[in-house]
């Protein structure tokens, strides 16, 4: 009989109207890195809140070392030893790393805080697993990279040896990425079971030992990672053949299309600026992706572009025209299409339909309105034309609530209004994350499809491989300059990591570190 | 045997609409409401609690002229109230603007010689213009400044209160010093009464009617509407559209604004049912209590204006119960106790709704395993 450290059996889970786990069963082999892997809305979070204690299963029973245990809450779960990180760090801004770490299990001494013994406790670890940190420093200052860290630390301070690990990789840089993977790898050497959630197949195939894949809410199946491939994975996990290089004749530039001169951002945080002076064009017929590590001023720039913010200095035209201080509505009817980065906070009004989300940008036109009054059959059928169209899917079509809808499909009903209405320049911001690989399939597509229409597409990503496969030139941003301009035919991974944390750049002042 | 009524398939399309939640969600609140103020009246009053309560719910039946003449002023003000908060405005400040409003009518009424026929309808227009104008300045400070419509809105109720008290005091056409009230209006300036003995109702109650319904088509139908619910919903979104936020924001403060203005002009301009006399206003430093009513109807009615026409009435419905219930020996404020109530609980109305449907699916998965 095989060793299993946590057997998660027949676990069903339901939520009102949805199954979202459906006689899931999964094995964590003590020592093993074990990948969970589905698109989005397959369950995995659901499971793993199960296993968490945050969710009670209908049915199905979880074991540890073979004894049944019941896991009411997150207290439970970690006296059995189970930690967690999650895809957003649980973390308290104004607490330094070390109050963060011991919080919950202050150790104390008739009420008194004993800070030097856990001081000790916390640098031992962080030694013995080179997890660096530095226990004085404030959360709300430190880097993602070290926060992650500060997370993992969390775990190894209350001596779990089972860790859950929540698309960790989703907010580091390729550097970060590698460093995560050896401290996971020295975690299973050291017996310690890891249960790694993703849906980046890269990462399953260089660290895991064994992968379950999880398909609307069922469990598709537990293979060896050393027998399968890529390619078997994403059949798994979406049940279709997935292309994961976009197919894409060399790029024709025309025009220029979007010319951005000098134009600095003040920051909303600080006193300091988040764009510094940036300058670049795009021109039509081409995909110019702004990469970097989030936070490096992308947000603000583009929000000067398209308006959302005051811009402190600078010149933007679009196709030769000043829209430096044009309305929104006004660079909108110049031509600017803009999928947002936050699509529930700026690209969607969650509680208005699907149809009135799909006019959101066109209400106005003589098209949808007559001397103020909305023509509801024209929104309809031009709605119902754009879902069938991009295949929005939805409960009750165009009178479906938007925020009852699926996070792809709400993204595909903001492309489709994005890419039907008139428009010369595309902006779209980060547009497929938190998708699954057929979502991003379907947009990487459309862009694609929507430069070879002869439009400018400006692409900002925090992805590498949708930097890699998706640009036609690469402008890497870097606090709030962009340091380095690239051709993702010639550039590698490593390198482009490189200019995104800053240590090299070939644009700007300081040249010394060109190549 | 199988209940007809709450059969499973039937009790699965009622709880699937929207308007019979929000619906059952007010009846919830009326019923709990209601409840709680006969415990109130049983503990004020043992003796006539019965008999009170009764007169409470069914008194405003045999006076709905006067059901109708009250629900009026504070229909318009729950307009005012409700319209402003689907665009996510608080407009607290429905009392100032009532308050102005009135004392524009009353200016016009007392002050401007227009022709016999023309005289009210121009009055009533002022009361519009009065209300918009004290509207108006906290929409151009939230929208210029970003000052809280909350605050300013709060302190225009007394601004507009005290400034309404100086100029009647002032004014020796208007006020009767020996009565500290103001003097009859003439006639020409009184709306026309639809002839209920005994009441002041007029055909106000008919305009209010018809300019919730024309609120209900703005809402609904234009795209005015649409940019004002986008921006109440989520204003990140309706920045990102290009809707112009500034001036949707002022313009919706006017509108609230007109809207209790109206509501004043209504209450003041009534005819009254003894002839050579009319309603008056005492310049004594309090808020017009019809404006913050208003935020309870307009809660009461989900800031929808046809919910906000029953709400008005049936608040109205109460207010003259709770009149003739204290007769018996009641205290008014008890009224309001029941009335406050009523309020509280359609807060809670979301939640109680939610409890509401749940009961309602157990039943229904009973119905179906049976």
């Amino acid at each position: 009989m095989e060793n299993y450290i946590i057997e998660m059996l027949h676990i069903t889970k339901e939520f009102p109207g949805i199954i979202a786990n459906d006689d899931i069963t999964l094995q964590l082999k003590k020592g093993e890195i074990h990948a969970l892997l589905g698109e989005n809305g397959a369950g995995k979070s659901t499971l793993m809140s199960v296993l968490f204690g945050l969710y009670q299963a209908e049915k199905g029973e979880i074991r540890k070392n073979g004894q049944v245990v019941k896991i009411n809450n997150p207290n439970d779960a970690n006296s059995l030893g189970i930690g967690m990180v999650h895809q957003h760090f649980k973390l308290v801004e104004i607490f330094t790393v070390l109050e963060n770490i011991i919080l919950g299990v202050e150790p104390n001494k008739l009420g008194f805080l004993q800070k030097k013994e856990a001081r000790e406790k916390v640098m031992a670890l962080s030694k013995k697993y080179g997890l660096q940190v530095d226990p004085d420093a404030l959360i709300e200052k430190i880097s993602v990279g070290m926060q992650q860290r500060v997370e993992i630390l969390k775990m190894l301070y209350r001596d779990n040896d089972i860790l859950i690990f929540d698309e960790p990789t989703a907010v580091l840089t390729p550097q970060e990425i590698d460093e995560l993977m050896e401290i996971m790898r020295g975690f299973a050497r050291e017996g310690k079971s890891i249960l790694f959630i993703t849906h980046k197949l890269n990462e399953i195939m260089s660290v895991a030992d064994r992968c379950t894949v999880l398909r609307k809410g069922k469990c598709i199946g537990t293979v060896e990672i050393k027998n399968t491939s890529k390619e078997e994975l994403s059949h798994m996990m979406v049940g279709r053949q997935i292309s994961f290089t976009v197919d894409k004749e060399e790029a024709q530039p025309k025009d220029v299309v979007l010319s951005v001169k000098n134009v600095s951002v003040p920051s909303r945080t600080s006193k300091k600026h988040a764009v510094k002076g940036v300058s670049f064009e795009v021109r039509a017929g081409e995909i110019v992706c702004l990469a970097g590590i989030e936070g490096n001023g992308q947000t603000e720039l583009i929000s000067a572009i398209t308006g959302l913010e005051k811009m402190s200095s600078g010149e933007i035209h679009l196709q030769g025209r000043d829209i430096t201080k044009a309305s929104i509505r006004k660079r909108s009817k110049a031509g600017i299409s803009h999928i947002p980065e936050d699509r529930h906070k700026y690209g969607l009004v969650l509680d208005y339909t699907l149809e009135d989300n799909i006019v959101l940008q066109r209400y106005w036109q003589p098209e949808f309105q007559k001397h103020g009054f909305i023509k509801k059959a024209e929104v309809r059928s031009y709605a119902q034309r754009l879902i069938g169209q991009y295949d929005v899917r939805s409960g009750q079509g165009p009178i479906t609530i938007t925020r009852s809808m699926s996070g792809g499909n709400q993204q595909k009903a903001i492309i489709a209004r994005e890419l039907d209405k008139k428009h010369e320049l595309l902006i779209a911001v980060q547009p497929t994350r938190g998708l699954d690989v057929g979502a991003i399939e379907f947009i990487h597509k459309q862009l694609v499809h929507n430069r070879d229409e002869g439009k400018g597409v400006l692409l900002v990503s925090l992805e590498l491989d949708e930097v890699m496969n998706v640009s036609d030139r690469i402008l890497v941003m870097y606090e709030g300059e962009i340091v380095g301009e690239l051709d993702p035919k010639k550039v590698t991974v490593e390198k482009l990591g490189l200019y995104m944390s800053g240590a090299k750049r070939n644009i700007g002042k300081e040249k010394e570190h060109a190549e | 045997m199988q209940n007809k009524l709450f059969s499973p398939s039937r009790l699965r399309t009622l709880t699937g609409s929207k308007g019979f939640s929000t619906f059952t969600a007010a009846l919830l609140a009326i019923v709990l409401g209601l409840i709680f103020g006969f415990l109130v009246m049983v503990i004020a009053l043992p003796a006539n609690a019965g008999q009170g309560f009764s007169r409470v719910l069914f008194g405003g039946f045999s006076r709905l002229g006067d059901v109708f003449y009250f629900a009026t002023p504070i229909l318009m003000t729950g307009l005012s109230v409700g319209f402003a908060f689907k665009m996510g405005l608080f407009n607290i400040g429905a009392s100032g603007q009532y308050t102005m409003g009135m004392f524009f009518a009353m200016y016009v009424g007392f002050m401007w010689k227009v022709p016999d026929g023309l005289h009210w309808v121009i009055c009533v227009l002022a009361g519009l213009i009065g209300g918009m104008l004290w509207g108006c300045i906290p929409g151009i400070l939230k929208a210029l400044c970003n000052v809280n419509e909350v605050i300013t809105s709060i302190m225009f109720n007394y601004i507009g209160m005290y400034l309404v008290d100086m100029l009647v005091q002032n004014n020796g056409t208007m006020y009767v010093a020996m009565k500290t009230r103001t003097a009859y209006l003439p006639a020409s300036a009184q709306m026309p009464s639809l002839g209920v003995e005994n009441s002041n109702v007029n055909v106000s109650i008919f305009i209010a009617i018809i300019i919730a319904v024309l609120l209900y088509v703005t809402l609904n139908k234009t795209t005015f509407g649409y940019e004002l619910k986008a921006t109440g919903f989520n204003k990140f979104a309706s920045k990102y559209a290009g809707m112009n936020d500034k001036r949707n924001t002022i313009l919706t403060m006017v509108i609230a604004g007109g809207l209790s203005g109206l509501g004043g002009a209504f209450y003041i301009l009534a005819p009254s049912t003894i002839a050579g006399s009319s309603m008056t206003y005492e310049p004594i430093s309090v808020i017009a209590a019809n404006g913050f009513t208003g935020i309870a109807v307009a809660l009461l009615g989900a800031s929808n204006p046809i919910g906000i026409i029953f709400s008005s009435i049936f608040i109205s419905h109460i207010q003259r119960g709770g009149t003739l219930a204290s007769l018996l020996g009641y205290k008014p404020e008890i009224i309001d106790i029941v009335i406050a109530v009523i309020i509280y609980f359609s807060a809670f109305s979301l939640i109680m709704n939610a409890a509401f449907t749940r009961f309602i699916k157990k039943i229904r998965r009973k119905g179906a395993k049976a």
